[in-house]
């Protein structure tokens, strides 16, 4: 029995350590790798977490998309309130194209660029990612059959 | 009307399931056999029933009967074949019914190979089997029924997601699935045995081969899921701690330190009530995904469109399930007697070590991804939770649970010789310390991480390698003793070593697969090339190509070396006309030193054409490393005493692997 109780003892102590480590891995991490999420009516107003990576969701303004000769292709974003301009070395997902809801991640440059490191589209044609859908809301163009996007 | 046969078939099985999930519980309890082997046919019923209108779903697929609303809406007449199949599965109402199909298999599978079980025992695991059933199956016929027609019938359907057209559906969801729905074996059997408030060696052994297949499913499942999203553009890679994707890794995590616990009870009686837990904790994380999945509640790159009404159905699924279980738990665990006592050092320690890191990982997992949904839910700021945050908890969890793994076991049971095992594992770790120190020197100092990793994963194969020379007595006893030791030892513990050695080739590739890749992102003329490590890549040419259901737009890129030519890589850009959709298929070269990875995007208002290049050192082992792990769950499989159907435990041919083999 004793033998069973100093077990007990070591096993409860052990799992005190170590959670007591992933409390503070999760804390710490949570702390520094969380990114926020904005509407670009947000951005516009310059409502934006500072000096850190953010995630904005919008449609892709048609008309807006340019190919630079260097790889790099600019458009803006909108929420239908508010346009953001956004730049992005590298090949755009499949599903990118005009009137697409998107989410790109990346920073606000101090001239109101967002210059984007990823940029995601989804698996489905008729999906819209849950952000855009919810910025729409705020702006008040949603309609529910998912057709809340006046440039089509 | 073999739709509405099918349909027919469904109401069928969830009048079978509710049947053979209630009057068996009923008649175990008063001991009449009659009832109790109810829940056999009932369970071989449902399976028939399923198996029906999985098959009159097919058909309307394969025979483009655009008249069911679920084949219009994500088939078409001049799709391949292999996609009007797969394409069955492809869309939410098909892969329930699949899901549903392999909960069907599984209690027919319990129903007919468990001969060695008690029939009270049997008819519980089935009854729990059968209430599982009836749940899944009025979800599907309730909210997600895939047989309702339109009228009038559209010519022609709208097809099937482009980038789903890939070989990689046919294979991935069905191998998930299994996984997946293969925990609610897990489940069943921790929940007959609350019920009768016994667990024991005997429990344990009925338990594992289930739990085997299903983690081995799961392995195989994840490692295509992540070999599909790693050459499909834009679903972030290998593995991108997407939600859709955590959701098949915690039920994994779970079903490892399961069948890991489970071992402890088969062979030392101790630690029950935390391995029904375990059992439990497997399949309700298992559920989760689905809700994860399904409901559309988290933003995914995976995510489907979706409807509020069945998230709120499965939430209430879950909560039934995983409450009951709980309340189950809480009521009848403390009944279990506690079983035998170990040393801080032994082999029950070293998998209860096991046992604690991974059940903190699927903790700190299950934070971050539903961290951002609860913040949303109360109001708070809408975030996301990306890769940083898993590779700064999980990593630092894994690498000592991986530093421990060849220790673990070697160590005896009950009480273990640590300066023992460690003497035994000396070469191994300096050639491990040593292959870090030569990586090291190669790659430099920036490379730290990348070297030490290097050294974990020999330090895990070299690992697994001095355990079976262990068991065989290598180079202690004559090389043929050692050959015939080798052939008695127990398929279980050869597939231990695998599964261990898997791990460290997994390390391998995901070492070099994250420290060493390589990337060039330019816009090239045809002609031009670009420097990718030691390699210029040329794009050679762009042209046109017709596919079945696609036009392609080729681009040829040729890598050269001092002028010669390397190798040559095709890259596609396809449109697909019937759905209006472009996808891409990068052009991959795999090696086992690296994977040549070349895509070609759009072209720019000058005739340049955007092109991305990769260089992924190593990343094929992710791969293999996994399926050598779930292949060592397989070769456990075969073990003859773990065999589903072998009634008492075979003769035992020599006397090595005897109560060595874990």
């Amino acid at each position: 029995m004793r033998l069973r109780k100093k077990q007990r003892l070591y096993l409860v102590l052990g799992s005190l350590v170590l959670l007591g480590g992933a409390a503070a891995l999760v804390l710490t991490a949570l702390e520094q790798n969380v990114a926020f999420f904005v509407t670009p009516s947000q951005v516009a107003a310059r409502e934006v977490p500072e000096a850190r990576n953010f995630r904005i969701g919008g449609l892709v303004v048609a008309g807006s998309i340019v190919h630079d000769g260097d790889g790099v292709v600019r458009f803006r974003l909108t929420d239908t309130q508010q346009e953001v301009p956004v730049q992005y070395a590298g090949v755009l997902p499949d599903l990118f194209r005009e009137g697409q809801g998107i989410v790109a991640q990346g920073e606000l440059e101090p001239d109101g660029t967002f210059r984007a490191v990823e940029v995601l589209a989804k698996h489905d044609e008729s999906y819209m990612p849950k952000e855009v859908v919810d910025s729409l809301k705020d702006a008040g163009v949603w309609q529910h059959d998912g057709s809340g996007v006046p440039s089509q | 009307m073999i739709p509405e046969l099918g349909h027919l078939a469904l109401v069928l099985a969830l009048a079978l399931a509710l049947l053979q999930g209630t009057l068996p519980l009923w008649s175990a309890a008063r001991g009449d056999p009659v009832g109790m082997r109810l829940a056999v046919s009932g369970a071989v019923g449902q399976f028939v029933m399923v198996t029906l209108a999985f098959g009159a779903l097919t058909w309307a697929y394969v025979a483009s009967d655009f008249s069911v609303a679920n084949v219009a809406t994500n088939s078409h007449s001049a799709k391949p074949l292999i996609y009007k199949i797969s394409g069955v599965w492809g869309n939410h109402e098909g892969s329930l019914l699949l899901w549903v199909w392999i909960l069907a298999i599984f209690g027919a599978a319990v129903a007919g190979l468990g001969a060695n079980l008690p029939l009270p025992f049997k008819a519980r695991v089935l009854a729990v089997q059968g209430l599982i059933g009836a749940g899944f199956l009025a979800f599907v016929l309730f909210t997600s029924n895939p047989f309702l027609r339109l009228d009038p019938a559209p010519s022609d359907g709208n097809g099937l997601n482009p980038i789903l057209q890939d070989p990689g559906l046919a294979m991935h969801p069905p191998m998930l699935y299994l996984g997946y729905v293969g925990l609610s074996t897990a489940f069943s059997f921790a929940m007959a045995a609350l019920i009768e408030g016994r667990v024991d060696a005997a429990w344990a052994r009925w338990l594992r081969p289930w739990v085997l297949v299903a983690w081995a499913a799961l392995t195989f499942g994840i490692a295509l899921g992540s070999w599909w999203a790693y050459y499909t553009l834009g679903w972030g890679g290998w593995w991108f701690w997407d939600p859709v994707e955590n959701a098949s890794f915690m039920p994994w995590l779970a079903a490892t330190a399961l069948l890991h616990s489970a071992v402890v009870v088969e062979k030392r009686d101790t630690l029950k009530a935390w391995t029904i837990l375990l059992a439990i904790l497997s399949f309700a994380l298992s559920l989760l995904g689905t809700f994860l999945v399904r409901s559309g509640v988290l933003t995914s790159v995976h995510a489907f469109a979706s409807d509020p009404t069945r998230g709120v159905f499965i939430l209430a699924l879950l909560v039934v399930a995983i409450g009951g279980a709980f309340a189950m738990f809480a009521w009848r665990a403390p009944m279990l007697r506690p079983g035998g006592s170990f040393a801080p050092i032994s082999r029950e320690s070293g998998l209860l070590l096991n046992n604690v890191l991974l059940a903190t990982a699927v903790g700190t997992v299950l934070l971050g991804t539903l961290y951002p949904l609860f913040l949303d839910t109360v109001g708070g700021p809408k975030i996301s939770v990306g890769p940083p945050y898993f590779d700064a908890t999980f990593v630092p969890l894994m690498v000592p649970l991986l530093l421990a793994m060849p220790v673990g076991s070697l160590l005896a049971w009950k009480r273990g010789d640590l300066p023992g095992v460690l003497q035994r594992l000396r070469l191994a770790f300096l050639a491990a310390l040593l292959a870090a120190g030569l990586a090291l020197l190669l790659l430099g100092w920036q490379h730290l991480g990348a070297a030490l990793g290097f050294g974990l994963a020999l330090w895990l194969v070299l690992g697994a390698l001095v355990d079976l020379a262990e068991r065989i007595a290598l180079f202690r006893v004559a090389p043929a003793q050692s050959l015939r030791r080798l052939r008695g030892l127990p398929r279980s513990a050869l597939g231990v070593a695998l599964a261990h050695a898997g791990v460290g080739l997994l390390v391998l590739g995901i070492t070099g697969a994250t420290a060493l890749r390589e990337e060039r992102i330019a816009a090239l003329a045809v002609g031009e090339a670009t420097a990718l490590g030691s390699v210029q890549v040329r794009l050679v040419e762009v042209h046109q190509e017709q596919g079945p259901n696609y036009v392609a737009t080729v681009g040829e890129f040729q890598a050269e070396r001092d002028g010669e030519e390397v190798h040559r890589i095709r890259s596609e850009k396809r449109f697909f006309p019937v759905e209006g959709m472009p996808t891409t298929k990068p052009g991959i070269l795999t090696s086992p030193w690296a994977d040549h990875y070349y895509v070609l995007g759009d072209q720019a208002a000058d005739g340049r054409w955007a092109v991305r290049l990769y260089r992924e050192p190593l990343v094929v082992w992710i791969w293999w490393g996994a399926a050598v792990t779930g292949l060592g769950g397989l070769v456990s499989l075969s073990d003859r005493r773990l065999r589903v159907g072998a009634p008492t435990p075979a003769r035992r041919r020599l006397p090595v692997g005897e109560g060595m083999a874990a």
